[in-house]
């Protein structure tokens, strides 16, 4: 083993190699030179890639997760293409005009107008189209108050050293196996670093979309709020229709230190597959964060996209009287299935947590919460609140609740509440004799049931959620 | 405004109506008295298109339009209003947003434009007021954890704001005291304009105290045996429904 370990770093890698693939897909297949070449594309320090060799190694020791609620066909990662780049990437752009107007017009279709969000939403853009970062803006505004938001792969060259000290501090390379899987293939995605005591002036957005057959994506994303700090982020995600089923396997690690405050949001609205759950996009992502002394970490997600999703957005609550949140929809529709929940890890003193997790099944869909809440042994007087409601549109869904909760300490307190129900015939019926069609019926009474899940999100967003909901359930009424 | 002919409908596989006649004119009050089991309820859920409610014959025509052949909605967007007995719950769904949609459902359908919030608000405010509800309800969700009485009261409220042509008011006086009873009737007395006509479905003569009716039709077994004016009510109301089956036996 060490001796691979040095073989790999004797390696060299000139530069000539690196342009003549820059602009390519890579062959399928994962093997360590496939790792070597990312990283040289990437032009990345020695240690970044030895520490993506050390996840890789580690991962083919791996075994593919089974015991989750949900039933797809095995995964082969060596008929993945681990990276590809659009042509149009070769100079980057500076400004939106100097974007390729092709993509620029597919984002327009996807109901993402860049131009608009700009102007109007102060909302500062990573957009990642496949692997790369395409565009960013708003960065010098950012800049006056000192905050990084970047591409990591950008980060990785500007500042190596705010990497190295976080990259894997959360969710360690070895964590499970698409987390190891990640750390050693990811491409891209978004840095963020708030420097102390700065509350950051907008809320950071990044919209993810796979585009090219066959890539996998792998995108990681690190937050870094320092003491006293507060940043809002939110990721919203879109892919178009296609027939062979794409694997994602993204890592999120938040890290708020003391006083600091994050707030996470994430709008997820991809492929889930036609009738038949044939073409969806696979969802398997890592999000953890860590919060030290009085820090707070709050999750909100809104989840309509995706054939299988497996996802738990977590906080280990390290530091004394911090926080945690966890605010969830998640709605499958056709044959969908989705897997997802919290964990909240107390481990300081007086340590808060709310769970609240609404999941919304139609069709022949399958949705299960899955939540742990651990007290350990010094989480004196540390308290969870669960709230985990599930309501059923037709008679051939499934909704499933699987709560863990282990406490070590007996001053901790944990409560669980969780709720099933329908949308029964009465409202179906008052709402239409008030002159609703059903489709809006169902759709305000969904929305209705997420209200708690929905004021957590910023304002802009919220509505971009209700929308979303009402266009998944299009066609849920029979 | 509505014509029904000879109605027979049926729940699952039992038959409730059974040759219902009944004309009503615009700005008329109508009242359907009868016993339990008569099939009161029944007319109202058949008229606005209840599913589960079947029509085995008949013609229902409302301002010349054949009824029947109508969604649910578009029902309602011609202008039936049915204010429940049992209002049901809409959780985290305001009052507000709830009576927007429609309001605004209703208005497109007749090819007006939306109301702003402004109107809107006022609107509501106004109509809070009428059937004394507190502002705050309007920021409640529909019906959530509401007493009998506001669920009532919330109903007539709905009608107030959706100025319906005709409204169906089904036992809208149940489980209600009689200040509670007087504010709904006060409610509904104030939507009376000449025009506007009422079905009003009840068990008890009391709430036609309130509510003058220019019509009483008594209801039994599916079909409506006797019709007057509002002392037929007082009639019921000192003998009950007995003699219904003695006057059947007098007719067979």
């Amino acid at each position: 083993m060490s001796e691979q370990i040095d073989q790999a770093l004797a390696r060299k890698y000139d530069a000539g190699f690196v342009s003549e693939i820059e602009s390519e897909t890579f062959p399928i297949g994962l093997d360590e030179d496939v790792i070597a070449r990312l990283s040289a594309i990437k032009g990345e320090p020695e240690w970044m890639l030895e520490w993506r060799l050390k996840a890789y190694r580690t991962w083919l020791k791996m075994e593919e997760p089974d015991w989750a609620h949900v039933d797809y066909p095995k995964v082969d990662y060596q008929s993945i293409s681990y990276y590809s780049a659009p042509k149009s990437m070769k100079d980057k752009p500076k400004s939106l005009d100097e974007v390729d107007p092709e993509l620029l017009r597919t984002y327009e279709k996807l109901g993402i107008p860049l131009h608009e969000q700009e102007m109007l939403a102060g909302v500062a853009v990573d957009a990642v189209f496949d692997s790369v970062s395409v565009v960013t803006t708003f960065r010098e505004k950012l800049e006056e108050a000192g905050v990084i938001f970047c591409p990591i792969s950008e980060a990785l060259h500007k500042y190596p050293d705010l990497v190295k000290k976080y990259l894997g501090t959360v969710v360690p390379r070895g964590d499970n196996f698409f987390a190891a899987l990640n750390s050693a293939v990811f491409t891209d995605g978004s840095f963020v670093y708030i420097p102390k005591g700065v509350r950051c002036p907008m809320e950071l957005s990044t919209y993810f979309r796979i585009n090219e057959q066959n890539t996998g994506q792998f995108e990681r994303t690190l937050i870094v709020a320092e003491e006293g700090s507060h940043v809002s982020y939110l990721e919203g995600c879109t892919a178009p229709q296609r027939d062979e089923n794409q694997l994602h396997a993204a890592v999120v690690e938040l890290v708020a230190l003391d006083d600091a405050e994050i707030k996470y949001s994430t709008v997820q609205n991809w492929y889930p597959g036609d009738e038949n759950g044939k073409g969806g996009i696979y969802n398997f992502v890592t999000k953890r964060g860590l919060c030290e002394k009085n820090a707070k970490i709050s999750w909100t997600q809104v989840e309509t996209g995706s054939a299988v999703t497996w996802k738990y957005p977590s906080c280990i609550l390290k530091g004394d009287n911090s926080v945690g949140e966890f605010y969830s929809v998640a709605l499958t529709r056709g044959k969908q299935q989705a897997d997802t929940g919290t964990k909240m890890i107390h481990l300081g003193k007086n340590t808060k947590s709310t769970i609240i997790s609404k999941g919304i099944s139609a069709g022949r869909s399958n949705n299960a919460y899955r939540g742990l809440v651990r007290m350990g042994p010094g989480a004196e007087g540390a308290r969870n609140f669960t709230e985990c409601d599930s309501l059923l549109i037709g008679d051939q869904c499934g909704a499933h609740t699987f709560p863990y909760i282990e406490s070590s300490n007996p001053t901790a307190i944990v409560e669980h509440e969780a709720t099933t129900s329908k949308v029964s015939d009465d409202q179906l019926f008052l709402c239409r004799q008030r002159g609703l069609d059903p489709e809006k019926a169902v759709s305000m009474i969904v929305n209705g049931f997420c209200k708690e899940v929905f004021r957590e999100l910023p304002m802009e967003f919220a509505v971009e959620a209700g929308k979303l909901l009402e266009i998944s359930l299009e066609g849920s009424v029979g | 405004m509505l014509s029904i002919k000879d109605l027979h409908a049926r729940v699952e596989e039992t038959t409730i109506l059974k040759g219902l006649n009944l004309e009503i004119k615009p700005g008329e009050v109508h009242a359907i008295m009868g016993p339990n089991g008569a099939g009161k309820s029944t007319l109202g859920y058949v008229l606005s298109g209840r599913d589960g409610y079947e029509v085995e014959s008949g013609s229902v025509e409302m301002d010349g339009k054949d009824l029947l052949d109508m969604e649910v909605e578009e029902r309602a967007q011609a202008g039936l209003f049915l204010a429940f007995q049992y209002p049901v719950e809409i959780p985290g769904v305001s009052n507000m947003e709830f009576m927007k949609e429609s309001v605004n459902a209703l208005r497109e359908a007749r090819g007006e434009k939306s109301l702003s919030s402004a109107e809107f608000l006022k609107k509501a405010k106004e109509a809070c007021k009428q059937v004394e509800l507190p502002l705050d309800f309007l920021k409640r969700g529909v019906n959530e954890g509401f007493s009998g009485g506001e669920k009532k009261r919330n109903e007539i409220m709905q009608l107030i704001m959706l100025e319906p042509k005709l409204a169906i008011l089904d036992e809208s006086d149940s489980g209600l005291d009689v200040d509670a009873l007087q504010v709904v009737a006060n409610g509904v007395n104030s939507q009376r304009d000449g025009k506007r006509s009422f079905i009003v479905v009840t068990h008890y003569q009391r709430l036609l105290d309130y509510i003058q009716p220019d019509y009483v039709h008594i209801l039994s077994k599916g079909k409506i045996v006797k019709s007057g004016g509002p002392e037929l009510a007082k009639e019921v109301e000192a003998s009950g429904y007995a003699w219904l089956a003695e006057a059947e036996g007098a007719d067979a």
